[in-house]
């Protein structure tokens, strides 16, 4: 048995992107265990509302822990406010809780990634202790960030249309999980804009 | 423990085929080779656990207890859908506490589901699949599934793959386990299968001796 950080037990690629008036959240759709594929069909990005969108990377067990307790915190913010709630608070939510778990944290490494109420994108990143971060342009998370911050780096552009947007997110993590050999088996990207969004499944190297 | 023991499933045509091996051995030693690890949940489910010798029986045991509760509480039993997401909460509530170290597979059918498999693994991460497998087995069955499963298989089918997946293990895999014991959960129930004669003969959940299959 290979001795691997515990981040790195099933492997996950997150990567979110800003762009002029709509962001884009992808992940892979890999469910392995130390290095052996389960299955092609977990994807690590859920909605949480329909303009918010959680990407969760790391141990999956706690991906799907964290995703039912953060999903039941949001239905019970929505009965209290009787409104939906913003990308900025819903993320110091999430920090909230990892860092309340400070000394025996949940191994996830959360991504927000969403468009507020006056229609702005928003996108923050975190560690599993909850310390955020709000970049101006992207965020990555997963197994691999070193290949993910190198194609994103390269290929990002400030103020890109949504279409535009979707085909820079999709090439960036593609190139980055055929990188990593934890993650891949293909990809599911959403693009969130103020009109609607629009989920595609890009299929990767199968391997 | 290492991941000696092997458990896998299928979802076939209408149904779900567990197979466990039925050896029960704690470092050099066998205990027996007629150890039945499929335990059937209720009426339209069963359970096949493989990992700590004690966690397993009462954690099995545990989650049949729990959902029998639910149905008579209730008056309805509970979709296998549900039970997976209810095992698996158990499962992740104690993991920080004091952990099941317990890999399993639900098999379950549902007239809204259909046949289901659910994996589920020691740390609580659920995924429903087609086909799947525990242990250190599962290195070669996954890749004989691969290979030559298809969806919607009949039983007759589902058993003859079970068969090489069982003939590949004792070519192949280094710990010899000559004895596994099958289940199939369908719209009629859980039965055991008789994995020799591709014969099925139904399982009396009240009587405990039945839940023993000895190979000859």
């Amino acid at each position: 048995r290979v001795a691997m950080s515990i981040m790195q037990y099933n492997g996950s690629a997150v990567l979110a992107m800003k762009g002029k008036n709509c962001v884009g959240i992808a992940s892979d759709l890999c469910f392995g265990v130390q290095g052996r594929m389960i299955t092609t069909n977990f994807r690590k990005t859920f909605r949480m509302q329909e303009k918010l969108y959680l990407g969760l990377t790391g141990l999956a067990t706690d991906v799907q822990t964290l995703h039912e307790r953060l999903e039941f915190r949001l239905n019970m913010y929505k009965l209290r406010e009787g409104r939906e709630i913003k990308p900025s608070t819903f993320a110091s939510v999430i920090s909230n809780v990892l860092y309340a778990h400070r000394f025996g944290p949940y191994f996830v490494e959360p991504v927000v990634a969403g468009l507020d109420d006056t229609n702005t994108p928003f996108i923050c990143g975190m560690d599993l202790i909850g310390a955020p971060v709000t970049p101006p342009d992207f965020v990555c998370a997963g197994s691999n960030t070193e290949a993910l911050f190198g194609t994103c780096e390269t290929m990002y552009r400030p103020d890109m249309e949504p279409e535009e947007l979707f085909e820079v997110l999709s090439q960036c993590l593609l190139a980055s999980i055929d990188r990593d050999a934890l993650a891949g088996w293909g990809a599911v990207v959403t693009i969130i804009t103020p009109e609607g969004s629009f989920t595609r499944t890009l299929k990767g190297r199968q391997d | 423990p290492p991941p000696m023991e092997c458990i896998f499933g299928l979802v076939g045509d209408g149904f779900t085929l567990l197979v466990a091996d039925a050896s029960a051995r704690r470092s050099v030693f066998l205990y027996k080779q007629d150890e039945d690890k499929i335990f059937p949940i209720d009426e339209h489910k069963a359970m096949a656990v493989t990992g700590e010798p004690g966690d397993t029986t009462l954690f099995a045991e545990l989650i049949q207890k729990n959902l029998a509760l639910c149905t008579l509480r209730v008056g309805v039993p509970r979709s296998p859908h549900a039970t997976a997401h209810f095992t698996r909460a158990i499962m992740a509530e104690n993991l920080r506490r004091s952990p099941y170290f317990v890999n399993l597979l639900l098999a379950g059918h549902d007239k809204d589901e259909g046949p289901s498999l659910y994996y589920l693994d020691y740390l609580a991460s659920l995924q429903k699949l087609n086909f799947a497998a525990h242990g250190y087995g599962a290195f070669f069955i996954l890749s004989l599934f691969d290979r030559y499963y298809r969806p919607g298989m009949s039983l007759p089918e589902a058993i003859k793959l079970a068969n090489l997946c069982i003939a590949q293990l004792r070519l192949r895999f280094v710990i010899s386990t000559p004895a596994f014991t099958a289940k199939v959960v369908d719209t009629d129930g859980v039965r055991m299968v008789d994995l020799k004669n591709e014969g099925v003969r139904m399982v009396d959940l009240k009587n405990e001796e039945e839940m023993v299959v000895v190979e000859e």
